[in-house]
């Protein structure tokens, strides 16, 4: 079943003014519940925009957004309803804390959502569980929180709200290396133990490699491709000319393999290169 | 939240963009003034012609120049409605308390449209001058201040950075409000109450990074040894052209075809 379909999205921006601009043009796409997407493209290639319309925030000009089967914008005032539904983390998230506490903070979107009580509390801890913010923390202020710790809190913010699609906007910019794996990692873990659709937009070809099984491409506005990840970071050379390009050890295998040593294409992160070049030196008796 | 029109400022290579803002300002500060003398119909004409004459010159879209006006007609209509009613002589139309003069609407006319010409020729002027070039041109006419012990370049300099603010913190407003409203902050409906609480959560993180932007300027000046006017010197120097002389002989023209009605024609208004 899909979670979120996109039906000839577009959007422009300043219509008919000196600045008018094709954000999106023309988008469709279907994403089936439980994919992990990642959403890939140059700087201002539309993905930013893209993902404010899957929740509501920017009404498309044309197209419509369907979540769960249903039209988005077929009753414009109850659209609130689906942005607990289509959860959107923006970029740099920690500029968003304003409450009290962290508790109060992340306890935001619940309560708005008009939850008991008692229900909120659960979310909140569970929510703070899951991107691994220690209990002590919730009573602090969040301007308190080391930036990493901030992250983490208005990341929680959203997961609270328990949307059935999840959407990232660049989550580990400008955080540091272990950082940025403890948080991905907690991405991942955290959709395969909801089997929730969950959208990363990052620049981060690794990041992406690393944990999307999905992969779409946006380039000037076009959806220019949206396959499973290995194949999508096959075309390298069409990648190249958006002005992305793949994952390092992905291009040093495909060297590899230029120069006739027998590996497989389509290797996406470090541990499955040591795997397979672990491998092959066996088979050779190297090892 | 963008579509403030005042005051801002449209690109573009028409004759008014090419003056030297020091100019500019001299001459819409003559023109105000010359715009309250008007006492007769004749030199009302003078001024609103020339005002439709600089919105020409001007070449931005009268869309632009619609935008600003429609801000402040409400106060030109009840200035203008007020002022019907306060005429003296011989009543044209009477009702209660109410009594409509021709005096009464000579002198509703009169303001309205010196109201409305005020609003586009200062408009004219922030349309077609950079919020630089502006402040620069204040700094350097405000110069002999300094006399006095006025700080001149660090208050034009706080205008600079303010005006610079601007955008960035409406664009903040813009994430801010996104980020809240992705978590269900409700603020286009409930009561007045409810709006005004909807708020905190836009404003108290908008107060924090106004804070820190002022913080992180305050320091990136200083690691470049900014330390304000005093043997500074500017990199794009204003120089008076023969574009600046010819206009300011047109506006000694327009000074002196007002007063020539006003003295030969008899006055209309006070």
């Amino acid at each position: 079943m899909s979670a979120i379909k996109v039906e000839n999205l577009s959007c422009v921006y300043g219509a008919k003014t000196p600045f008018e601009q094709h954000a999106v043009k023309k988008v469709s796409f279907e994403i089936n519940k439980g994919d992990f997407v990642g959403l890939i493209g140059h700087t201002g290639s539309g993905k930013s925009t893209l993902v404010q319309m899957l929740n509501g925030l920017i009404k498309p000009t044309t197209g419509k957004v369907y979540v769960d089967s249903v039209d988005l914008w077929a009753k414009p005032k109850e659209i609130r309803k689906f942005r607990f539904k289509v959860g959107l983390v923006f970029q740099y998230p920690e500029y968003q804390l304003f409450e009290e506490t962290v508790y109060k903070d992340i306890a935001f979107g619940p309560t708005n959502m008009g939850l008991s009580q008692s229900e909120i509390k659960e979310r909140v801890i569970h929510a703070a569980n899951f991107v691994g913010l220690k209990d002590e923390l919730l009573n602090k202020s969040p301007f308190d929180l080391s930036g990493g710790e901030k992250r983490r809190a208005a990341i929680a913010g959203v997961i609270a709200m328990d949307p059935q699609v999840l959407i990232l906007d660049e989550p580990t910019a400008g955080l540091d290396p272990v950082g940025r794996n403890v948080l991905l990692s907690q991405i991942s873990q955290y959709q395969k133990a909801k089997n929730n659709t969950v959208i990363l937009v990052s620049h981060s070809m690794e990041d992406v490699a690393r944990v999307t099984n999905k992969v779409m491409v946006m380039n000037k506005g076009n959806l220019a491709m949206f396959d499973d990840t290995a194949a999508v970071f096959a075309r390298s050379d069409e990648l190249s000319k958006m002005g992305l390009r793949v994952p390092q050890i992905t291009r040093v295998i495909e060297a590899l393999r230029e120069k006739g040593i027998d590996l497989p294409s389509g290797v996406l992160t470090v541990d499955k290169a040591v795997m397979e070049i672990t491998e092959l030196l066996k088979k050779e008796g190297k090892l | 939240m963008r579509d403030i029109a005042f005051g801002q400022f449209y690109p573009g290579h028409s004759l008014l963009h090419k003056l030297d803002p020091r100019a500019k300002i001299i001459l819409l500060v003559a023109f105000i003034v010359l715009v309250f003398c008007t006492a007769n119909y004749a030199a009302l004409a003078v001024v609103v012609a020339s005002v439709i004459g600089v919105i020409l010159l001007s070449k931005v879209p009268l869309r632009l120049y619609f935008k600003s006006l429609k801000m402040i007609i409400f106060i030109v209509l009840i200035t203008s409605a007020l002022n019907l009613f306060y005429g003296t002589g011989e009543p044209l139309w009477e009702f209660w308390v109410f009594k409509i003069t021709l005096a009464g609407i000579n002198n509703a006319v009169f303001v309205g449209a010196r109201i409305i010409s005020l609003i586009l020729i200062s408009s004219a002027l922030t349309f077609t001058t950079s919020p630089n070039d502006l402040t620069d041109a204040l700094e350097r006419l405000m110069k002999p201040l300094n006399v006095f012990h006025v700080k001149v370049h660090e208050i034009a300099m706080m205008m600079t950075i303010a005006l610079r603010f601007v955008p960035l913190l409406l664009e903040e407003t813009d994430k801010i409000m996104s980020a809240q409203k992705s978590r269900g902050a409700d603020m286009e409906s409930g009561s007045l109450i409810q709006r005004i609480k909807a708020l905190i959560p836009v404003l108290i993180p908008l107060f924090v990074s106004a804070f820190r932007r002022a913080y992180e300027l305050a320091v990136a000046m200083e690691c470049r040894c900014y330390q304000g006017g005093e043997g500074r010197t500017r990199m794009k120097s204003l120089k008076l052209s023969y574009r600046d002389y010819v206009s300011s002989a047109v506006v000694v023209v327009l000074i002196v075809g007002v007063v020539l009605c006003n003295v030969l024609l008899p006055h209309t208004v006070r």
